[in-house]
């Protein structure tokens, strides 16, 4: 039990570690149509993850808003944005991570949150001040989760 | 089940979705009486053509329940409020019943408000109540989205179901309905959306397992199936802000108010529903 009580504490360690290695929200460099070249971490997105934040109602929520088929074991689907069937056959990964970090770089105007962006709200809640709605690492996830939906 | 469909134009990642708004045919009555639960939107209205009531996007079955009062499981609480309306509560030794005859007086209040006073102050009907109390019966305010008062404001309202909304927004309501309006296109929050982000662009939507209605408050105090009580207009502005992240404003407070002003205009032509049913 101790063991692994230490083994996990180590594991955290380096997950903090990696987290300390992402670019934070106010340097991410967005190109002139929105699009994000680099990594926010330099870890590779981890798809199964990705999945489960997808629907995830505290995290992602994606499908509050997306219809998603590949997800169809869901009963909800939300009709507020496209859906996302094939999305990845549509855009680039770098386009996808600008839309996941700020949207509004690429759609002025639009509905979609930004997920990767901790300032420059108003009347935020306090407990979400200076946060934002996903990790680094977690946009990564989400991000190879959506690099799978090919038609 | 006929559907109709409207084309909006909508900025963002949807170009022209295809809103289907489910049971446009469904024909609200009310204790066999009908009711008008979609017209032809207020002229100062720029974005959309027709209001509907909020009873438009609910179940079948939700629908069903607000259709006879028998069914409506509001009329627990607006008994309750006839009840608290006789009775003396208070230092003057007065009930409701001792200055006004009966609910009845209040015929037609609930269309009009909000409004501005002789004062020139914005006022609402919880407002007129608290006062009512404080100053003549020597009460306790109540709380403003409280049993009590949710119960008595759905009795006074309940006096004007059936009557179209009309609430003044010229005149001395111009400054407030101008504030309500900005509230109204504010973003706010972490998930940084404005009220019209849902009720105006995206109605007639699911939001997950959600179908957004137009945010009308004809219906209000509305008794809502998710906490099975009487809920307030302000007391669902906190609960849509809270859902977007955002720090709501205080129940009662000028910006609610103004707010509260610029909805129930929104709803003006639609017919008031008190106590209507929704999920």
């Amino acid at each position: 039990m101790k063991l692994f009580a230490k083994t996990a504490f180590a594991a955290a360690l380096l997950g903090s570690a990696s987290f300390a290695g992402s670019i934070a929200p106010s340097d991410v460099q967005f190109g002139e149509s929105g699009e994000i070249q680099a990594s926010l971490t330099g870890v590779a997105g981890d798809a199964a993850n990705g999945r489960k934040l997808f629907m995830n109602r505290k995290k992602g929520n994606c499908l509050a808003c997306h219809v998603n088929t590949e997800m169809s074991e869901q009963t909800f689907h939300g009709e507020v944005g496209p859906e996302l069937d094939g999305v990845a056959d549509r855009y680039e990964t770098e386009a996808l991570r600008g839309i996941l970090v700020n949207s509004k770089m690429m759609f002025e105007g639009t509905i979609m949150p930004a997920f990767y962006k901790d300032a420059g709200y108003n009347r935020t809640l306090k407990k979400f001040i200076g946060k934002t709605i996903l990790e680094a690492q977690e946009v990564e996830d989400v991000l190879a989760y959506l690099s799978t939906l090919k038609e | 089940m006929k559907l109709i469909k409207i084309i909006l134009a909508m900025a963002g990642l949807v170009a022209t979705p295809i809103v289907t708004i489910a049971g446009e045919d469904s024909q609200l009555t009310i204790n066999e009486e009908p009711f008008v639960t979609s017209v032809a939107a207020p002229a100062h209205l720029e974005n959309v053509d027709t209001i509907y009531s909020g009873w438009t996007f609910r179940t079948d079955e939700t629908q069903a329940l607000q259709m006879d009062d028998f069914d409506n499981p509001a009329f627990v609480f607006i008994d309750q409020a006839i009840d608290t309306f006789n009775a003396v509560d208070g230092s003057a030794g007065k009930a409701c019943v001792s200055c006004h005859e009966s609910p009845e007086v209040f015929k037609g209040l609930r269309a009009s408000m909000p409004r501005v006073n002789g004062s020139g102050e914005l006022e609402t009907i919880p407002e007129l109540v608290n006062n009512c109390r404080t100053e003549r019966m020597g009460a306790e305010k109540w709380k403003w989205s409280g049993g009590k008062m949710a119960g008595m404001i759905g009795l006074i309202g309940l006096q004007s179901r059936g009557m179209t909304v009309d609430v003044a927004i010229n005149g001395p309501a111009t400054s407030m309905w101008e504030k309500g309006k900005e509230l109204y296109y504010q973003r706010v929050g972490q998930l940084d959306m404005s009220c019209s982000n849902c009720h105006e662009d995206n109605y007639g939507n699911m939001i997950r397992a959600d179908h957004l209605s137009q945010g009308q408050i004809n219906g209000f105090p509305t008794y809502r199936l998710k906490n099975a009580k009487l809920n307030t207009i302000h007391g669902r502005f906190k609960g849509c802000m809270k859902n977007i992240r955002a720090t709501p404003f205080k129940e009662g407070s000028d910006e609610f108010k103004a707010l509260e002003l610029y909805v129930a205009s929104r709803s003006n032509g639609l017919m008031i529903e008190t106590p209507s049913v929704r999920n």
